[in-house]
């Protein structure tokens, strides 16, 4: 296996993890700032994937496209909470999981009436389309490159908001102690709706940018819930370095087990083993990830609240 | 005295009114949400529209369709065609798109002595060993489409080839049927997760490996994926993509566009294929559905319709004496949008398969284009295994 | 005041009788109602009132959100199968050999989860079902995502189970047995135990109950019910595949439990009935069947949090008060 393939595959780790990032960072936000998991967040992120591919039929614009769907998106976000989050908030997790849950079935039906049930096509920005050079012998896709940048943009705008900005400090201090907040003069109810627009907004934007590279259909948000559920949990829910290094490892676990494990388990064992087994063992990885941080760390890596 | 009359007249009309037929009563599962939501609502429209071609009768005779989503979960499956067989008792049935659903509904069917024609699903399982002669595949055995795929690959002289496909037993059926059809080496074979969403890894493989061309099974969303992903990272410029016809048709490129243009693909069907019902047919679903071109989906369940209409027409609307009815189900006496249509004796069809690629149109649409024969009578391997 | 407690009691178990009589006779009358269907319709219901039952055991009693619990009654379902493949078709063998193979399931997956909590608990047991969903998918000679017929009905001492109604008959003793066993263990002092637990944890620790056994037994039983119910399934259907596993059939059972009546007595059976039943219907009239399920799991969420059966309950007490009210004047 040659070292720039070996690279690549980092790289592909990289991204992937990064990718996840994008959709898990608002989740865990909202998680630790609402203490609300809002299972619905894979239906934000398929409302920004159709809004972004409908914008982007029509006006042939990937910014114009990337813009209105959060715009809109977070306009969607922004009844959900009036009308639902909030009084979801108050009640224990399984009826917060149950009621959002809700949401998805709902939001499925209702996009697929819309937009009907075929998948929506969703262009890529021609200057974005091919390879870029890195290295001498490594071709790496632009757009890729694009998802790590906008990826790692992300992370650090949202490290900056929750530590450096006078928003972000109402926004830990709303969290961690309401009451007092309140008391201090602090409109608790209108920062929760603000960070659970933002989180909307984080969505639509993975959606946005996911579209071109993914089959923008009904169920997309469930698919992708599911991964970005499990890096969340193992990075420690509520804590967006956790939703961070959870995703990264996600990604480079995942990555690693599809491209090294089948050759790995060829040394050990029969091509045709390796060839059953090893596929399966990747697609099981990320669980045994999990399960195994779970154990030895039972609230995740860098768990928000104690 | 006029009492009388009015008794006499009864009585005279009495037996037309105990003959009066109920209809005919075709039973259809729709894939409508679930995993094969956007073929289901395809083979629905080509469904709908031989129905109504046909005004919603069958042979001449009423008929009634009954139509109900059924999500492509087997479980869910099961129970629709259980009532559709107790209390709608329907006289024919289909629908399902996935394999997994005809598996699980057909051996209630067949022992209801209730035929299933299918409008996709070719599992071999049906075309060898459980053999049954209430199913007619009158779509494909699964396995076709790959092994077409596998000689096309082999005729265009690709030596060095990569194949990939999910890893669950139709994706391993799939692959082996391509190397059936390849007859040489292929270089890697790649399994992927099912439903995974992100193909880089695999596509860094590709990359390093270097083959002539790549071979995917990867149905619905997956191929959407792993397509676009393919020409985002470039390899679309060194490397050939070579798929089945079901993950290069008319719904795909409608989701993926531009970057599928040069994809061979194999079917045994084309919208451009050469007959005077496939003209027909194309031209009237254009017509009824916004300009849309049919899918291969489409296609397969209007000739399930029509099939079921001259079978119907053949026995003279008497759908209760099963046996005729196998037998002009087997005769296949209707006019397939395929051409001339003739059953193996496990009831799959032996016919031709074609190579398609996907251009763009002198009207600027992208869509498949018909370039050649690749078998001129396909027969299924399985049929040895079939012993009635 | 003796005879308005006896009236009092009858009144409380006239419903149960009364379901209980209905589902007895229904299967004799159907022929002649022209419901003959509706038999194996509602036998499937009550298999999915069993699962559901096993799951609020541990959901409304125990406090534990499983996210996994499909994956016992797949469990269940597929012994049944792979048993009946390999040529050993005895109900008296191969159900009990799905209990004991999903309560072993549950008992390994129970002593990893247990010891997290909250949203973690709940996603730890979502990993595990995925697990066990993908390898069974890619277990070739078991079907795969193709799933397995099995190769004959059960076969039962004395019974054919192949008669829809006999199998029928077969399934309602097995469910009304499991459902009045649940209900004693919840009256006993375990199920006070665990409801103990659920209320407050740490005092139970400190009143010296050992809850981590308590709460792993309880999942074990809870898992080993569903994975009878699969086994039934697996009669039922005469078929299995992977998609019993999916995340979502574990999502469509607590969505069964809430609908029913998280906690309460016949929670897991009010459930399933209403789902089952809102499924069929709402297919018959439209292909966006999804959006009025969703719209009613969001009423129970927000305005019936008891569910079903609990509104039922508060309709009852509140009779109950007035008519004890009226008693006192």
């Amino acid at each position: 296996m040659s070292t720039t393939l070996i690279a690549e595959q980092l790289l592909n780790g990289l991204q992937f993890g990064l990718m996840l990032f994008l959709i898990a960072a608002g989740l865990t936000l909202v998680f630790g700032i609402l203490d609300i998991l809002n299972v619905a967040h894979g239906s934000l992120y398929m409302a920004g994937a159709y809004v972004a591919a409908q914008t982007m039929q029509v006006t042939d614009s990937f910014l114009a496209a990337v813009i209105v769907a959060a715009v809109v998106t977070g306009a969607v976000g922004l009844v959900l909470e009036l009308v639902l989050i909030r009084r979801l908030v108050v009640r224990d997790h399984l009826a917060q999981v149950l009621g959002t849950f809700a949401i998805i079935l709902i939001a499925n039906d209702v996009v697929k009436m819309i937009w009907g049930p075929a998948p929506m096509m969703m262009s890529m920005p021609p200057a974005l389309s091919g390879p870029v050079q890195l290295l001498p012998e490594l071709l790496y896709p632009a757009y890729r490159l694009l998802i790590i940048a906008v990826g790692l943009a992300a992370a650090l705008g949202l490290y900056l908001f929750v530590t450096r900005t006078r928003a972000g400090v109402l926004v830990r201090a709303g969290a961690s102690n309401r009451q007092m907040a309140t008391l201090m003069g602090v409109r608790v109810p209108l920062l929760f709706l603000g960070v659970f627009v933002l989180g909307a907004m984080l969505a639509a934007l993975a959606g946005a940018l996911l579209g071109p590279v993914t089959a923008i259909q009904t169920g997309m948000g469930e698919q992708i819930l599911i991964l970005v559920l499990v890096c969340i949990v193992i990075g420690g829910i509520g804590s967006i370095r956790g939703a961070f290094v959870g995703a990264l490892l996600v990604g480079f676990v995942d990555t690693a087990g599809r491209a090294f494990l089948p050759a790995l388990l060829k040394l050990f064992f029969s091509p045709a083993v390796a060839s059953s087994v090893g596929p399966t063992l990747a697609a099981l990885s990320i669980y045994i990830l999990m399960a195994v941080v779970l154990v030895f760390r039972p609230s995740g890596l860098f768990p928000a609240r104690g | 005295m006029r009492l009388m009359r009015q008794l006499l007249v009864m009585a005279a009309l009495l037996p037309g009114l105990a003959f009066a037929q109920a209809p005919i009563k075709v039973g259809i599962a729709n894939d409508l949400s679930g995993p094969f939501a956007a073929l289901g609502a395809e083979a629905r429209d080509g469904f709908n529209l031989a129905i109504k071609q046909l005004g919603g009768k069958l042979g001449g005779k009423p008929a009634e369709f009954l139509q109900t989503d059924m999500g492509g979960n087997p479980d869910q499956a099961r129970q629709l065609v259980n009532r559709y067989i107790q209390r709608d008792k329907i006289d024919f049935f289909t629908g399902p798109i996935g394999s997994n659903v005809a598996l699980a509904v057909g051996p209630v069917l067949f022992a209801a002595k209730i035929p299933y024609l299918s409008n996709n699903p070719g599992p071999s399982q049906f075309a060898g060993a459980q053999c049954n002669d209430y199913w007619f595949g009158v779509s494909y055995q699964n396995d076709a489409f790959h092994e077409a795929a596998g000689k096309v690959a082999a005729d265009r002289g690709y030596k060095k080839m990569v194949i990939m496909a999910p890893d669950y037993p139709a994706g391993k059926d799939a692959l082996n049927g391509f190397k059936r059809g390849f007859k040489n080496a292929v270089g890697q074979e790649i399994y992927t997760k099912l439903g995974q969403i992100d193909y880089a890894a695999e596509l860094a493989q590709l990359r390093d490996a270097k083959p002539d061309a790549v071979y995917i099974f990867l149905p619905g969303g997956m191929g959407i994926n792993f397509i676009k992903q393919f020409v985002s990272a470039g390899l679309n410029q060194s490397i050939k993509l070579v798929g089945p016809g079901f993950s290069a048709d008319e719904d795909v490129i409608r989701a993926v566009g531009e970057p599928m243009l040069g994809m061979f693909n194999t079917a045994q069907w084309a919208h451009d294929l050469d007959n005077q019902q496939n003209k027909k047919f194309v031209e009237a679903f254009r017509k009824e559905y916004k300009n849309r071109t049919p899918s291969v989906y489409a296609a397969q369940a209007y000739d399930v319709i029509m099939a079921i209409d001259a079978a119907v027409k053949a026995t003279d609307g008497k759908v209760s004496d099963r046996a005729a009815v196998l037998v002009a189900l087997k005769k296949a006496d209707f006019a397939s949008v395929r051409g001339p249509f003739k059953y193996g004796a496990n009831n799959f069809p032996i016919q031709p398969y074609y190579v398609r690629v996907i251009e763009k149109a002198p009207d600027g649409q992208i869509t498949n284009k018909l370039v050649g024969k690749v078998f001129e009578s396909y027969q299924d391997v399985y049929v040895g295994e079939c012993k009635k | 005041m003796q005879e308005a407690t006896n009236s009092s009691v009858w009144r409380s178990m006239a419903p149960t009788l009364l379901g209980l009589l209905l589902l007895l006779v229904f299967p004799l009358v159907a022929p002649a109602l022209n419901l003959e269907f509706y038999v194996s319709f509602v036998r499937r219901l009550l298999i999915f009132a069993l699962a559901a039952t096993s799951l609020n055991f541990i959901l409304g009693y125990g406090g534990m959100v499983a996210l996994g619990h499909a994956a016992f009654f797949g469990a269940g379902a597929y012994v049944a199968a792979i048993l009946s493949v390999q040529g050993i078709s005895q109900a008296l063998v191969a159900w009990p050999a799905a209990i004991a193979v999903a309560g072993a399931l549950a008992f390994v997956i129970g002593i990893i989860s247990l010891r997290t909590r909250g949203v973690y608990f709940i996603m730890i047991t979502l990993a595990f079902a995925q697990m066990v969903f993908y390898l069974f998918i890619s277990l070739r000679q078991y079907g795969g995502e193709d799933g397995i017929s099995l190769s004959s009905p059960a076969q039962f001492p004395g019974l054919n189970l192949a008669d829809d109604k006999t199998f029928y008959y077969v399934v309602l003793v097995i469910v009304v047995t499991c459902i009045w066993w649940l209900n004693r263990l919840i009256q006993a002092r375990f199920g006070q135990a665990l409801q103990g637990i659920r209320e407050n944890e740490a005092r139970m620790e400190a009143l010296g109950y050992p809850v981590f056994r308590i709460k792993l037994l309880a999942f074990v039983i809870a898992g080993a019910m569903a994975g009878l119910a699969g086994a039934l399934l697996a009669q039922h259907n005469q078929f299995v595949s992977p998609s019993l596993m999916h995340w979502t059939a574990s999502a469509n059972l607590i969505i069964m439990v809430i609908v029913g009546g998280i906690g309460l007595r016949y929670g897991g059976l009010v459930g399933a009935a209403v789902m089952l039943w809102l499924e069929e219907v709402l297919r018959l009239y439209t292909d966006y069947w999804h959006l009025p399920l969703g719209v009613l799991l969001l009423a129970i969420v927000l305005f019936a949090p008891r569910g079903l059966a609990g509104i039922w309950d508060s309709v009852s007490s509140r009779r109950r008060a007035n008519t004890v009210k009226q008693e006192r004047v």
